[in-house]
């Protein structure tokens, strides 16, 4: 429904993706990463591996000093990122990495990074890597003027987040603002595994639904195989982030995580085929 | 739609809103109701009441002549006594203000921040005040720096959260409480301690703070039939600079000075002066301003012998003062600080804290350059008591193993 966009004519490789999983009859799967941890070249090997293991579209987290929508597995791997000295231009190579390994990818990011960047390089840069658009977890549409403007000009994908608390009206004009996909926040909190997945999540989907057609996927606090096959069954996304990154973070060496990491992301990826 | 004057909540191009989506819709009731209560009599009153009653307000105005004689040149100097209010600080004003919307909203716990523990110990109060639960968020280093005031917060009945991620200081103590509210703003509030923050946390804390600069323009006419040349305040978030300056922002021939933590100096790397050329604008903590920030906009940490100035990013209207060049802002060293803080005390008998210490250095310098015709007015917007461990330490007053307290 959202027919005022100009480049409406696009679709990017995350969409085609979207609608390829939904002609299969199930949910994608959408893995969380931050590029970086433990070093670059392991990130983007993790990332790889993911995919081979049936992760279909990567979400690429830039570790950023204050991450405040984030719980503590995700800003320790964060952390470590930036201290192993993680830049941001690493986020375009994760990109073309995940791209060449035959997934779609969008890049989760706070607001500061890409306003320092310039918006419109960032926009510029990311698109040249093949990368399909952001996730602004702190960017909401009335403050994205810039964005809306460069994800146009560079045919990205944006990914605003709708929370339980939304407002009707919010709801109308954020998934409006959307492209791509709209992120369905399914609890009032921050990123973690939870032991359940909130009834929230079902409800808010729905009123998504009511008001716009574009794809729904579903984040936070989902970590198994169990709760990816819940939402599975009503959304066209789960999204798994620091169940993912835990497999990193609690291993005892690089090989071990990338095991775990693979052995999680097969159960999940089991978990979206019902 | 009853706002007339997009974009919202801007000083220019500093300010908005960046926060979770989750956040929004607490941010509209909080204005909504915010701005009922601005015109709601018996808000007004119960306010007012709470100010004369409980906080003692109004607060006095000092003329410090010996310090004048002896530190500024011979500047007449004037200190608007904020550290007389109850809980020792201008922290108060606002937090009185924000737990009385709080029970407005129906809501029954409050959040804060706190750095040196001066608005969590207001937080503190005001909820131990009003009936509601409290949870105050500080670094685990400043836990450590400022052990007692954390027991002055936990005898009044808060919880005590240290924050173990990032630095430990009060960036990620405002981080950690932006999480707690995300998860818990069905019921609860965040008292945010500072002009900083999305909309309307800048606005609304500023003007929880302007009956600073209403009270001390009346009182200094009345005193001196005349406008200070200067007003002078210490700005870390920038909640009593931006109290006492805002009455005196139509007053073209009144000087505003806002002092920032120096740290070791603007060339050292280890500063919090947002405004010497360091810092650029960029987002932190919701809002657009000038923030402490590396060539990819990570956050660089601050320093300052003042936790309370001790803080990456300033107040938005701030940042907008500044580039209009209605406000100037100039960096005071550790050292100045506390040769300042030394001055007031021995030639005043009054302990200042050691981020009023930054604005008294300030009217050093100034009353140095002015001499004796200038008038100066200095926001004393706190007392030294919490930092007798700090100033002991740095004077040499106490032996190595008394430094454990």
């Amino acid at each position: 429904m959202s027919s005022s966009d100009s480049s409406q004519g696009h679709v990017s490789a995350v969409s085609e993706r979207l609608a390829k999983t939904k002609s299969e009859g199930r949910a994608a799967l959408v893995g969380y990463l931050p590029v970086g941890y433990p070093d670059v070249d392991g990130s983007i090997e993790a990332m790889v591996t993911m995919v081979k293991a049936g992760v279909d579209i990567v979400e690429i987290g830039l570790p950023y000093t204050d991450p405040l929508m984030d719980g503590p597995v995700i800003q320790t791997a964060a952390t470590g990122a930036l201290a192993a000295g993680v830049h941001v231009r690493d986020v375009f190579r994760a990109a073309e990495a995940v791209a060449a390994a035959g997934a779609a990818c969008e890049v989760m990011t706070y607001w500061n990074p890409v306003l320092r960047y310039g918006v419109d390089a960032f926009a510029r840069d990311l698109a040249a890597a093949g990368c399909s658009g952001l996730i602004t977890p702190d960017l909401v549409p009335d403050e994205a003027a810039d964005w809306i403007e460069a994800s146009a000009a560079h045919d990205l994908d944006r990914v605003f987040l709708v929370a339980p608390s939304s407002t009707p009206e919010r709801l109308v004009t954020t998934t409006a603002a959307c492209r791509g996909f709209v992120y369905a926040a399914s609890l009032m909190g921050v990123t973690g595994a939870r032991a359940q997945v909130d009834s929230e999540a079902a409800k808010l989907v729905q009123r998504v639904r009511a008001v716009s057609d574009i794809p729904a996927c579903v984040g936070l606090g989902v970590s198994t195989a169990e709760q990816a096959r819940e939402v599975a069954g009503y959304a066209d996304g789960v999204i798994v982030g620091s169940a993912l990154v835990a497999t990193l973070v609690d291993a005892d060496d690089r090989q071990a995580g990338l095991s775990a990491l693979a052995r999680k992301a097969e159960s999940l990826a089991d978990g979206v085929r019902g | 739609m009853s706002q007339t004057t997009p974009p919202l909540g801007r000083f220019g191009a500093y300010g908005g809103r960046y926060v979770p989506e989750a956040l929004v819709a607490a941010l509209e009731e909080l204005d909504e109701h915010r701005r009922k209560a601005s015109a709601d009599p018996s808000f007004v009153g119960e306010l007012s009441e709470l100010h004369r009653s409980y906080t003692g307000r109004p607060s006095i105005i000092t003329p410090v002549h010996r310090f004048g004689d002896e530190h500024c040149g011979g500047a007449q100097v004037v200190l608007k006594r904020e550290d007389l209010n109850h809980t020792g600080s201008h922290k108060i004003n606002n937090v009185l203000g924000q737990a009385l919307l709080t029970k407005r909203m129906g809501k029954t716990r409050v959040i804060a921040e706190t750095g040196a523990g001066q608005h969590g110990v207001a937080t503190a109060t005001a909820a131990a005040l009003m009936g509601l639960d409290c949870t105050v968020y500080m670094g685990r280093v400043d836990t450590e720096r400022q052990a007692l005031n954390v027991a002055r917060m936990q005898l009044l009945g808060a919880e005590v959260v240290p924050v173990d991620h990032g630095s430990r200081t009060l960036k990620d103590a405002v981080n950690e409480a932006f999480r707690d509210w995300v998860a818990n703003v069905g019921h609860t509030h965040y008292v945010l301690g500072t002009v900083t923050g999305p909309y309307p946390f800048p606005e609304m804390v500023r003007d929880f703070h302007r009956i600073i600069g209403v009270e001390a323009r009346a009182q200094m006419l009345d005193a001196y039939g005349r406008l200070p040349d200067a007003v002078l305040a210490c700005v870390g978030g920038g909640s009593n600079a931006m109290g006492i300056f805002h009455r005196f922002i139509d007053d073209p021939d009144v000087r505003l000075i806002g002092l920032e933590g120096g740290g070791d100096g603007p060339d050292s790397g280890r500063h919090a002066s947002r405004f010497s050329g360091q810092a650029s604008p960029g987002v932190l903590h919701g809002a657009f301003t000038y923030v402490l920030q590396d060539d990819e906009g990570q956050t660089i940490e601050s320093h300052s012998v003042s936790a309370g100035l001790d803080y990456p990013s300033v107040g938005p209207e701030h940042s907008f003062l500044r580039d209009s060049g209605r406000a100037e802002y100039l960096p005071v060293t550790d050292t100045e600080a506390m040769s300042a803080f030394q001055a007031l005390s021995r030639t005043e008998g009054i302990l200042p804290a050691i981020e009023s210490a930054h604005a008294l250095a300030g009217a050093m310098n100034l009353g140095r350059e002015l001499g004796r015709d200038a008038l100066l007015l200095v926001n004393l917007s706190g007392r030294g008591d919490k930092d007798v461990h700090t100033a002991a330490q740095w004077f040499g007053l106490l032996d190595e193993k008394d430094t454990q307290i």
